[in-house]
């Protein structure tokens, strides 16, 4: 009996550990002071109203979010042939290739980052916006390739075959058959890689140019000279929309995904 | 489907990833080699610094305390999650995963708030008297250990809990009826059966705290750099790019050299998987 109180007491803070900053940041955001006290004294919105004031986080929210979308759309394009070539074959060329697709997840953002500026971006002239497109599908092809391996992994051969020997074609046979079965899974994916690129810093951070830069990034060089809480009243809307993203994960691929890697 | 349209549809991907990936990485490893006669003079180079050798040992050493942190607290939280809190399982599982799909900006933020010079932490240790002035905490070793154990502590307690809803509560009571301490059932049945979602949380929080850069950038500034801020600064502020191509393939070998060592112990400690 008296390790299960240990047990509850050590939960208890870990969880405590956990949640406390991001309540400390909800409290803050709602402070009326120009500081950063704890527990604010009087409560008023302005924070909120701030943000839609200044241009800059609304632009570089529109920059990430366009970013994301052409990302996942590469990622997509690429992704979703390799994931099914993947998944159907057990030539020897299978687990390179698969680590392949995984490494931009394992190499170090910053290395990714520096080593796409400086041997793709520069010596090619490409565009701030290309690049970073480029990046962001890069680091977007892990989340994509991995989910919807495992998704078409639950979609039996013999159902794709039986439409191929009732006359259809292959292509037709994986959009009537393969396709509708992977739909959540395509759905988890894209929720995963939006995620991970819409927070990503370490890779982005070397890629912005003069006028484009990405939400993560203005934040992170906002807080470096103005310590108001206009970045915590961004940070509330942003959780609000990682709880949105959450139960769309949940209910498309469950959150047990993430006690099983 | 054919062989070989299998392989046809998975080539685009394959060259595309060589190119914007694989070549870009070899060429910064051809960078660091600007001799033939000295292969490694930009190393010795890098490593003879003082400041360098400072920061390189800091990266390792905080992301060894963070590991050894995120362990620590863990365990008993997974042990619980997975065994004795079925009922509120997946509300634990919702609460460590939230933090992680937030944004790592925002995560850091957070502890800049509470340990900043006029925080949360500083006015509650001026309140209680037990300081007079304000005291550093942010921007220093200790702040970013922090703000990556809080970071990575999520990546830790769910693969443990993946691991642990495997052990039967029979085992434990049995094992203690048979006269088994604590100690015994720790390290004996629940240490052993648990150890494969160890190493993976290892690896994940060890590997991320070796190359984070949001966390080490707000929380340590200037003052405790780690490998990847002192990356960005050569690169972005410097414009010293062999030190940071130095940089980015000592970074490389790290992660590769933990990932392997890490894969070893695995394969020790479970040899069937």
């Amino acid at each position: 009996m008296k390790n299960n109180h240990l047990l509850i007491l050590s939960l208890s803070l870990v969880y405590l550990f956990l949640i406390g900053p991001l309540v400390i940041i909800v409290f803050s955001a709602f402070n009326d002071s120009e500081f950063l006290d704890f527990p604010p004294q009087t409560y008023s919105l302005r924070w909120f109203y701030r943000i839609f004031e200044s241009e800059m986080f609304i632009s570089a929210f529109q920059n990430s979010l366009l970013l994301s979308f052409f990302g996942a759309l590469g990622a997509l394009l690429i992704g979703l042939p390799a994931a099914y070539s993947l998944s159907r074959t057990n030539s020897k060329w299978r687990q390179p290739a698969l680590s392949l697709f995984l490494s931009p997840v394992i190499i170090p953002g910053v290395v990714l980052g520096f080593a796409v500026l400086k041997h793709i971006v520069i010596p090619l002239e490409i565009e701030t916006w290309t690049g970073l497109a480029i990046a962001h599908a890069l680091i977007m092809l892990p989340y994509i390739i991995r989910v919807i391996v495992s998704s078409l992994s639950n979609v039996p051969v013999e159902i794709e075959e039986a439409a191929v020997s009732l006359g259809s074609t292959r292509m037709h046979a994986f959009l009537v058959v393969v396709l509708p079965n992977i739909q959540s899974g395509i759905l988890a994916a894209c929720l995963l890689a939006f995620i991970t690129s819409l927070n990503d810093v370490p890779v982005t951070i070397f890629l912005t140019g003069p006028g484009v830069t990405t939400l993560p990034i203005q934040m992170l060089s906002y807080v470096e000279y103005y310590f108001d809480p206009t970045v915590s009243a961004i940070s509330v809307l942003l959780m609000f929309l990682t709880i949105i993203l959450m139960f769309l994960i949940e209910a498309t691929m469950g959150l047990s995904f993430f006690t099983k890697k | 489907m054919s062989n070989r349209s299998l392989t046809l549809i998975i080539i685009p991907g394959v060259l595309v990833c060589s190119a914007l990936l694989i070549i870009p990485l070899l060429l910064l490893f051809v960078d660091t080699i600007p001799e033939i006669d000295s292969p490694f003079s930009l190393y010795q180079d890098f490593l003879n610094k003082t400041f360098h050798q400072k920061i390189l040992f800091r990266t390792i050493k905080v992301a060894l305390i963070t590991t050894i942190i995120c362990i620590i607290l863990a365990y008993p939280s997974a042990f619980f999650i997975a065994l004795k809190g079925k009922r509120f399982k997946s509300l634990f599982i919702v609460i460590a995963v939230f933090p992680l799909l937030l944004s790592p900006v925002v995560r850091s933020f957070a502890w800049m708030v509470i340990i900043g010079k006029n925080g949360f932490v500083n006015d509650l240790l001026l309140w209680l008297s037990i300081i007079e002035k304000p005291i550093q905490i942010l921007y220093t070793e200790f702040a970013v250990i922090i703000g990556l154990a809080y970071l990575f502590l999520p990546l830790m307690i769910l693969p443990l809990v993946g691991v642990m809803e495997n052990i039967e509560v029979d085992l434990l009571d049995s094992a203690k009826s048979l006269g088994a301490s604590n100690q015994g059932v720790f390290f004996q049945i629940i240490l052993p059966l648990s150890s494969s979602g160890l190493l993976v949380g290892s690896v994940l929080v060890f590997t991320g705290s070796l190359t984070a850069y949001t966390t080490p950038r707000l929380l340590g500034g200037d003052q405790a750099m780690t490998l990847s801020t002192l990356i960005y600064q050569n690169a972005m502020t410097l414009f010293e790019w062999d030190t940071a191509s130095v940089i980015a393939i000592i970074m490389i070998l790290i992660t590769y050299l933990v990932m392997k060592i890490i894969g070893v112990l695995a394969n020790r400690m479970n040899p069937d998987s």
